[in-house]
């Protein structure tokens, strides 16, 4: 139990940021109007993307520094659960675009970014599996992967910055918070909603190391 | 010292190989000639500015992707071994990338001559043009070598060299064509120093990368 104390503060976050975020008072904005409750999720799935993918990347580091197989086993978890963060962003970023922009995929710069990003990181699965041989595997992945990561800050970060967006904080857009469209009554449930939604993610990705270390002792029991 | 004396050696070795398996370049040069007499067969004119620099850039990538593709692939692991015991691996990649920068701004100038000579050239700014043309040229060999490099350790290289290297290009494409759509449309020049900023960034970037990355990625 006391080691499970985070599983409990990670779902019943969520569940606050569920209750919370369609129950209580949000600011009336001209063309947002109720679809601002997305925030809760659909912002808080790139966080929690961002924050699984830099654990990928530190751990290919740290893989490549010592060579324990136990560092690339995190870093690839973490690229699973990223990229599932990533489709739930897109799905909900591409519902609110519906609603908002007029268009499920407005051709915007972020969106194009995240895409590739997306394909960054299938091509590194793609990697994963084309290599028979478990330490050159894991040494080609994690640097295909710091080099991913590195790009992928470029591509998400830099470049939609410097040309037009239709996404707050883009290309001379005023970011969120800069106008009071964000209140401090968002605020106590968007901060606790990434938190949430991250742990969640951790859990999910130490149940897929559970996973493999099971799955390797049975098979060294087998042979 | 010792570093640039290796590399010069290297990249002197490369220039000799190319020169010794002359097909091989041949084989893009031909690969390029007859893309863009594709292009001219089925377009015939093009009239819309916009659309010749994209065909263009589309054209130049996949020039680049079967040029440098081989720079690594072709490298058996006996004579890998061999650099091994006699250089340094940052010696090896950085031959490597200004190799294949070299060969990259000959065929895509080269392309651009004939490009323009089938297809109407309308470019406004032609040096702006040009510039833009090199920043591309250096940053697709950048990456491309360092994705060669990565794909040559794999069992089917060739399918996976195209899938890695997609998504790191297809950002520095979007760059490279809008810039170059503003030299064709003669606008201000001071539009595209911002994304040739941008694009020398990602060029610095790649190349540090791959100078750290590339002696892990070396040993057996």
């Amino acid at each position: 139990m006391k080691k499970n104390w985070w599983k409990i503060a990670a779902v019943v976050l969520v569940l606050y940021s569920i209750i919370a975020g369609f129950l209580l008072k949000v600011p009336v904005l001209p063309i947002l109007h109720e679809t601002i409750r997305n925030l809760y999720f659909h912002v808080t799935m790139w966080f929690s993307m961002i924050i699984l993918l830099f654990v990928s990347v530190w751990n290919s580091v740290r893989y490549l520094s010592g060579f324990n197989s136990k560092y690339d086993i995190v870093a690839k978890e973490a690229v699973h659960i990223s990229i599932v963060f990533g489709l739930c962003g897109l799905a909900t970023g591409m519902l609110w675009a519906n609603y908002t922009w007029g268009e499920p995929w407005p051709n915007d710069p972020k969106l194009n970014g995240v895409a590739i990003a997306m394909l960054f990181y299938f091509a590194y699965l793609v990697l994963r599996n084309s290599i028979d041989e478990e330490q050159k595997r894991a040494r080609i992945a994690a640097i295909y992967n710091i080099f991913a990561f590195v790009m992928f800050i470029v591509f998400t970060m830099i470049l939609p910055r410097m040309t037009d967006s239709l996404h707050p904080g883009n290309g001379g857009n005023p970011g969120f918070g800069k106008y009071e469209d964000i209140d401090n009554n968002m605020r106590m449930v968007f901060y606790p909603a990434i938190i949430g939604w991250t742990l969640i993610g951790t859990w999910i990705m130490q149940l897929g190391i559970r996973y493999h270390k099971l799955n390797t002792i049975i098979h060294s029991n087998k042979n | 010292m010792k570093l640039i004396h290796e590399i010069k050696h290297l990249i002197h070795k490369e220039f000799l190989l190319e020169f010794r398996q002359k097909y091989a370049f041949a084989g893009v040069l031909l690969y390029v000639f007859s893309t863009v007499f594709i292009c001219y067969l089925s377009f015939k004119k093009i009239l819309v500015p916009a659309n010749w620099n994209a065909l263009f850039w589309i054209i130049v990538l996949f020039a680049a992707i079967n040029a440098i593709a081989k720079s690594f692939l072709q490298e058996n692991k006996g004579r890998q071994l061999y650099y091994y015991t006699l250089h340094s691996p940052v010696a090896v990649i950085v031959s490597k990338i200004i190799y294949n920068s070299i060969l990259m701004l000959a065929l895509s100038f080269l392309c651009f001559f004939c490009y323009g000579l089938l297809i109407k050239n309308n470019v406004q700014d032609i040096p702006f043009f040009i510039l833009n043309i090199a920043l591309g040229s250096l940053g697709f060999a950048s990456v491309l070598t360092m994705v060669s490099a990565i794909a040559s350790k794999t069992n089917n290289n060739f399918s996976l060299m195209a899938i890695l290297s997609f998504p790191m290009l297809v950002p520095m494409l979007i760059t490279l064509i809008k810039t170059s759509k503003y030299s064709v449309d003669g606008l201000d020049r001071s539009l595209s120093y911002p994304y040739f900023g941008v694009l020398l960034l990602i060029n610095v970037l790649i190349i540090v990368l791959s100078v750290v990355l590339f002696p892990y990625l070396w040993r057996e």
